[in-house]
């Protein structure tokens, strides 16, 4: 530090002083160096091989045909509708009964028995799930499962004892849900805590119902970040793809299967730039979503001092 | 906790939340339940626990598993050499890049797995070429998974002690940079740390994707490859490891982890 000091007064030679101040000042960044190669090698370098892929030829060069591609052709078309509405239902599902479940957890003890354990559970079903959820709702919900058995032995022919659906659309939209709820508790449960009791006591004491409290306070001051959450949900929705390659082994319905397709004939069509195309579709659709998310935040944050 | 003025009201409100943990609490805790019978079925009518005797002599589970535990292992340690010391560096001497570096730790979550496994295959045969073929090599996309709740964890941590001051103070007493870092800040956001660690542990004992589309057979392959022969043993398997992170994650020193998980940007 002294000596960067003293390199800036006049006298030092010139040219060479400039140099050396130039390295002082850039010395502090070389301690972020090894992760920042980490991150170009690992993260960005991938990003834009996937971005750059997608508007590549057979040849190499510069070619729309994939993008073309996806944009037009009808099976891209409707997976894409499809993961869209899987996450639009799953997403509105899973905050709403989230929601309810942080507000229901939050007036218990603070830091009970019952807090503890639902957070450490929805960490579990959240972010650890993928496969395993999967066999959780075959041994629910399958031919063989437990429901199933029990609708078959008691009710006979209903809806539950047939369990193809579980392998469709709406036991996508039903497993889902099921990871959803608690990555809902994980992102909004800080926000209801949040809420002050001076508020609804002041709320109160002033004459305010419970439903004029929701309404006027509690209600206004949640909504940026439960519609945050709700687009979390969405975008975490949309990226999944561990549970539904497991439970869905027939056709490509939605966009991550379609990926898996474009992969394992990518050897045999030649055709690289197909996997990057769609790759790059659902870049595009979780980044709008993303940005959504975060400009809520930042709204949101206000009240969480 | 909301002081309620009312008795009604506040009778009503414990059975509205009464009502909400049994439904929602219903949905979740059913398929659990299901697990455990279906894992435990034997001849019709009977209880056997052959599904869960035979993990042991299932091909490549054991193989799959310590595969797994091994990457959990070097991601987290990979990830706590690599971030914790730049979060610092960051923190004290270029502050400017904080922003810069929380854009870039959060990154991930905005790039699908499914897509970082389309850009970074053609990475990975040159990881293949100079490191070799072994499951481990996955490590490095690991690290890079964890990134954004290690960032959270350790960043809500060290935004909670001045820094700053510990390190001028150990400075003026003449320890070393990595004596401060080591001997100083360190023990002070081990929570962050803990929590990090934790998450980290979790989410790559269950990752599927990438390690599945990249042909290595760690643990959740190996459960679906089981799983297509036998599905008992893999619901056994799923089940195990599923109480296994929810113990790991319940261990956790306080709530704050868990917090600073589920927080979001600021």
């Amino acid at each position: 530090m002294t000596t960067a000091s003293t390199l800036t007064t006049e006298a030092g030679p010139a040219p060479r002083g400039a140099g050396l101040r130039w390295a002082r000042r850039a010395a502090p960044y070389l301690g972020v160096v090894p992760f920042g190669v980490f991150v170009i090698v690992f993260l960005l370098w991938p990003t834009y091989i996937v971005i750059t892929g997608a508007f590549e030829g057979k040849d190499g060069g510069f070619d729309l045909s994939a993008i073309t591609e996806v944009v037009t052709q009808e099976s891209h078309r409707s997976a894409f509708q499809k993961s869209i509405t899987i996450s639009l239902i799953t997403a509105l599902a899973g905050s709403v009964l989230g929601a309810l479940l942080a507000w229901a957890i939050s007036i218990g003890r603070s830091n009970g028995p019952l807090r503890r354990a639902s957070l450490a559970g929805a960490g579990v079903f959240a972010q650890f799930g993928g496969v395993m959820l999967a066999f959780a709702f075959l041994a629910t919900f399958g031919f063989n499962g437990m429901v199933t058995v029990f609708f078959n032995d008691h009710f006979g022919d209903t809806f539950l004892s047939d369990a193809s659906w579980l392998y469709g659309l709406g036991g996508l939209c039903v497993v889902y849900t099921f990871f959803q709820i608690p990555l809902m508790l994980i992102v909004f449960l800080p926000s209801v805590e949040n809420l002050r009791p001076q508020w609804r006591e002041a709320s109160e004491s002033l004459g305010g119902t419970t439903w004029e409290y929701w309404r006027h306070v509690g209600g206004p001051i949640l909504f940026p970040s439960f519609i945050g959450a709700a687009l979390l949900l969405f975008a975490n929705a949309f990226s999944a793809y561990a549970t539904a390659a497991a439970l869905v082994s027939q056709g490509s319905p939605i966009v991550p299967l379609q990926i898996r397709g474009a992969l394992s004939s990518e050897v045999a069509l030649g055709n690289a730039s197909l996997g990057k195309a769609l790759a790059l579709g659902m870049v595009v659709v979780v980044a709008i979503v993303m940005t959504g998310y975060a400009l809520l935040q930042r709204r949101a944050s206000k009240w969480s001092q | 906790m909301v002081a309620v003025t009312s008795r009604t009201g506040l009778r009503i409100r414990t059975t509205w939340r009464w009502v909400i943990l049994l439904f929602v609490g219903f949905y979740l805790l059913l398929p659990m339940v299901a697990m455990l019978d279906f894992s435990t079925r034997g001849a019709p009518g009977t209880r056997s626990l052959e599904s869960w005797t035979s993990i042991p002599s299932s091909p490549g589970l054991i193989e799959g598993i310590v595969a797994s535990l091994e990457l959990a292992v070097l991601s987290v340690l990979g990830t706590m050499v690599l971030l914790v010391p730049t979060m610092v560096w960051v923190h004290l001497r270029v502050p400017r890049l904080r922003r810069s570096m929380e854009v870039v730790c959060l990154l991930p979550l905005t790039i699908p797995a499914i897509v970082l496994v389309v850009g970074i295959a053609p990475i990975y045969k040159w990881v293949t070429f100079f490191l070799g073929g072994s499951p481990l090599t996955l490590t490095f996309v690991y690290m890079v998974l964890v990134l954004p709740f290690a960032h959270r964890a350790i960043d809500a941590s060290l935004r909670s002690v001045d820094v700053v001051t510990l390190s001028e103070a150990a400075r003026t007493l003449g320890a070393s940079w990595l004596r401060t870092l080591v001997g100083v800040i360190i023990p002070n956001i081990r929570v962050g740390i803990m929590s990090a660690a934790v998450i980290s542990i979790a989410l790559v004992l269950g990752e599927y994707t990438i390690a599945s589309l990249l042909n290595f057979d760690t643990l959740q392959p190996v459960i679906t490859l089981i799983g297509k022969r036998d599905a008992g043993v893999s619901v056994a398997v799923s089940l195990a490891a599923l109480i296994f992170a929810f113990l790991l994650l319940i261990a956790l020193p306080t709530s704050d982890g868990m917090r600073a998980a589920g927080e979001t940007v600021d």
